[in-house]
């Protein structure tokens, strides 16, 4: 009986913590999802500044609307305010679990709701650094994970890991995420295209809890190593739990959309 | 009309200052148009310019529950008293509800899929001489009730109002040999331009397929024609209109990188009932020649059973095009294509091209070539108006 007991309290705590580095990273993309989940909805304003290398800038408003769906993909509506002449222009998609995801597009001058071939993961977001899959809802069944190392990032600690884009219309290999251990919030990603060569790194700046509980970034500063082009994104007026239904999230609404 | 107008004006006035939010946005722009070949008709003018401005005033209240907008149109044409005109697009007043909407004013719908021609798209009057691919519209009198329901979305109108084609001058190009007489319009109806038009359409999305479903009962959109003379004893075509039903049905079926399209209608009431589709697929290749830019492949078949009797040039035609998309900080696009009768070889090549200067500046190309014209198409009016078109457009 003792030897039992002396056995099991020797092999124990090595089954519990006998955790693959793969089993350890969804861990943790499974955690990071966790504790983002039940914000319902949000509603916020985007600018985004654009720089090439030379220095010269532009800008791009859009208004965001998000609604969290159980069981699904997050819905949601982009509005574009500038540049001037797209102003109008609304963009609705489904983000779905796992497979395709659902999108249409609103031309305000031909008052047209185009449905969209949403393949396009790896293109670019209106001229930005920002591909579609970077800036669609992070799925944990959308990657395969890999835990790395825990590392000092700034203040404070990170869990740094890797994940690998399922779908294989992504644009990339693979990507290195650090979240810190506080409240695993991701604070760097780091993109490496198809032919596994460094891309780009994403970094968050200045983060805010909401409503007691969700945390996001007033600044994502994504920067492309190959063309030395950058995009700073600046979040503003972040608002949740609007009462948001399906029904704000439909072609009825996208044409309504301001 | 009229009171529709004002309906829409004192709903306007109802919001509450203090909540309404408000936006004023629109462009002016300034339009070349430069002809390759000298015209037909010594009267036709040569090259041209003019200017158009478009104004949109929107304001919304009760958390966008209810909003208004006002888009007046208005364009100074060098050459062309027609197409020196001003027109309302919009102006209407939009309430939601839970599962319905309702829109009353004068509005702007678009039904459709396909690309080379719009045929199930019938709620508003083509205005045709301010664009000859028909993508311009006037704006609508209309009521609207929206029904949101687990089967889909049912859009109901009335259309109050009728609204005549726009077409050039005698002295202008791009027009028929013998030119249109607009003051004169005929009517099947004897409420002529009064006939109260209804229309009918439910849509619905089933996973990869979006699926439409229209009924249209009034006034044809699009006129036949009878020769006359005017007051001053010279040939004219006098538009006549004629009292139509039309039941349309669209689908794109969005398959990874392929979209594809089907848009059939059957019309009676304009000559005997007939049918005509217009079918095909957009494919995208993704990020060419290892840069951003995307470039859209497009084939599309326009039939039309009538043949020849046809009211469109397109009666056995066949679409090519190819859509670049730089996906560029300017946003520059390119779209160029072709048309081509499968009965008598006629073609028609088009361009499009665009890109933003700044935040506020948007240059446009655009030219038409009409080549191999057979005598008898019904391009054939055109056959010496190729042109070349440059647009400086200020967004405000």
């Amino acid at each position: 009986m003792r030897l039992v007991n002396i056995f099991l309290l020797l092999i124990l705590p090595g089954l519990l913590f006998a955790e693959t580095p793969e089993q350890k990273g969804l861990a943790i993309a499974v955690e990071v999802d966790r504790r983002d989940t039940g914000f319902g909805d949000l509603k916020a304003n985007l600018t985004m500044l654009l720089k090439n290398r030379h220095g010269e800038e532009s800008t791009r408003h859009i208004r965001l609307r998000t609604l969290e769906v159980e069981g699904d993909g997050d819905k949601s509506i982009s509005i574009f305010d500038r540049p001037r002449d797209v102003k109008g222009t609304a963009f609705l998609s489904f983000t779905h679990k796992t497979g395709t995801d659902d999108q249409w597009l609103y031309l305000p001058a031909l008052k047209r709701v185009k449905r969209i071939a949403s393949r396009n993961k790896s293109g670019s977001f209106m001229g930005s650094e920002f591909a579609y899959e970077d800036i669609t809802s992070q799925e944990v069944e959308k990657y395969t994970y890999k835990y790395l190392r825990n590392e000092a990032c700034g203040e404070l600690e990170c869990i740094v890991t890797e994940r690998y884009p399922e779908d294989k219309n992504s644009g990339y290999t693979r990507q290195v995420a650090y979240y810190d251990t506080q409240e695993y919030r991701p604070q760097k990603i780091v993109y490496y295209d198809r032919k596994n060569t460094l891309l780009k790194t994403l970094t968050y700046k200045s983060y805010r809890q909401y409503i007691d509980k969700y945390w996001r970034a007033d600044e994502m500063f994504m920067k492309n190593h190959q063309t030395g082009k950058t995009t700073l994104l600046t979040w503003k007026d972040y608002k949740f739990r609007n009462g948001f239904t399906s029904r704000d999230f439909d072609r009825n609404s996208l044409k309504r959309a301001r | 009309m009229s009171r529709l107008l004002l309906f829409a004006l004192l709903l306007s006035g109802l919001a509450p200052a203090a909540t309404a939010d408000s936006q004023l946005s629109g462009y002016l722009a300034g339009e070349w148009r430069g002809f390759l070949q000298s015209p037909l008709d010594d009267v036709q003018h040569g090259d041209n310019s003019s200017l158009s401005m478009q104004v949109e005033y929107y304001r919304d209240w009760e958390d966008g529950k209810q909003s208004f907008i006002f888009t007046p149109f208005l364009r100074i044409d060098g050459h062309d008293q027609q197409r020196s005109h001003f027109d309302i697009r919009e102006l209407n007043w939009t309430t939601v509800g839970d599962d319905w909407e309702l829109t009353v004013g004068v509005g702007k719908v678009f039904w459709g899929v396909t690309e080379s021609q719009h045929l199930v798209d019938i709620i508003n009057q083509t205005d045709l001489i301010e664009s000859t691919d028909g993508e311009e519209k006037l704006g609508q009198p209309l009521v609207r009730l929206g029904l949101v329901r687990d089967w889909g979305s049912l859009d109901l109108f009335i259309l109050p109002g009728f609204r005549e084609r726009t077409f050039p001058s005698r002295n202008a190009r791009l027009r028929s040999a013998v030119p249109v007489d607009v003051s004169n319009s005929e009517y099947e109806d004897s409420r002529g331009r009064d006939h109260i038009d209804a229309a009918i359409r439910w849509f619905n999305t089933f996973g990869d397929w979006d699926v439409g479903l229209s009924h249209f009962s009034g006034t044809s959109r699009e006129p036949d024609f009878r020769a006359a003379l005017d007051g001053a004893g010279r040939a004219v075509l006098i538009p006549v209109y004629k009292t139509i039903d039309q039941t349309g049905l669209d689908v794109q079926a969005t398959k990874g990188d392929w979209l594809w399209k089907l848009e059939l209608i059957s019309r009676s009431g304009q000559g005997d009932r007939f049918t005509a589709a217009t079918g095909g697929f957009e494919y995208t290749l993704y990020g060419i020649f290892e840069s951003s830019a995307d470039l859209g492949l497009i084939a599309e078949y326009l039939y039309d059973d009538r043949g020849d009797a046809a009211s469109t040039p397109f009666a056995d035609d066949l679409f090519l095009g190819a859509r670049l998309a730089m996906n560029d900080e300017a946003s520059s696009e390119l779209l160029a294509g072709t048309i081509v009768d499968l009965q008598n070889q006629s073609r028609v090549f088009s361009i499009e091209a665009s890109r933003r200067f700044g935040d506020n500046w948007k240059l446009n190309l655009e030219g038409r070539f009409f080549s191999n014209i057979d005598e008898n198409d019904a391009l054939a009016s055109f056959r010496n108006d190729d042109f070349l078109q440059l647009e400086l457009a200020w967004y405000f």
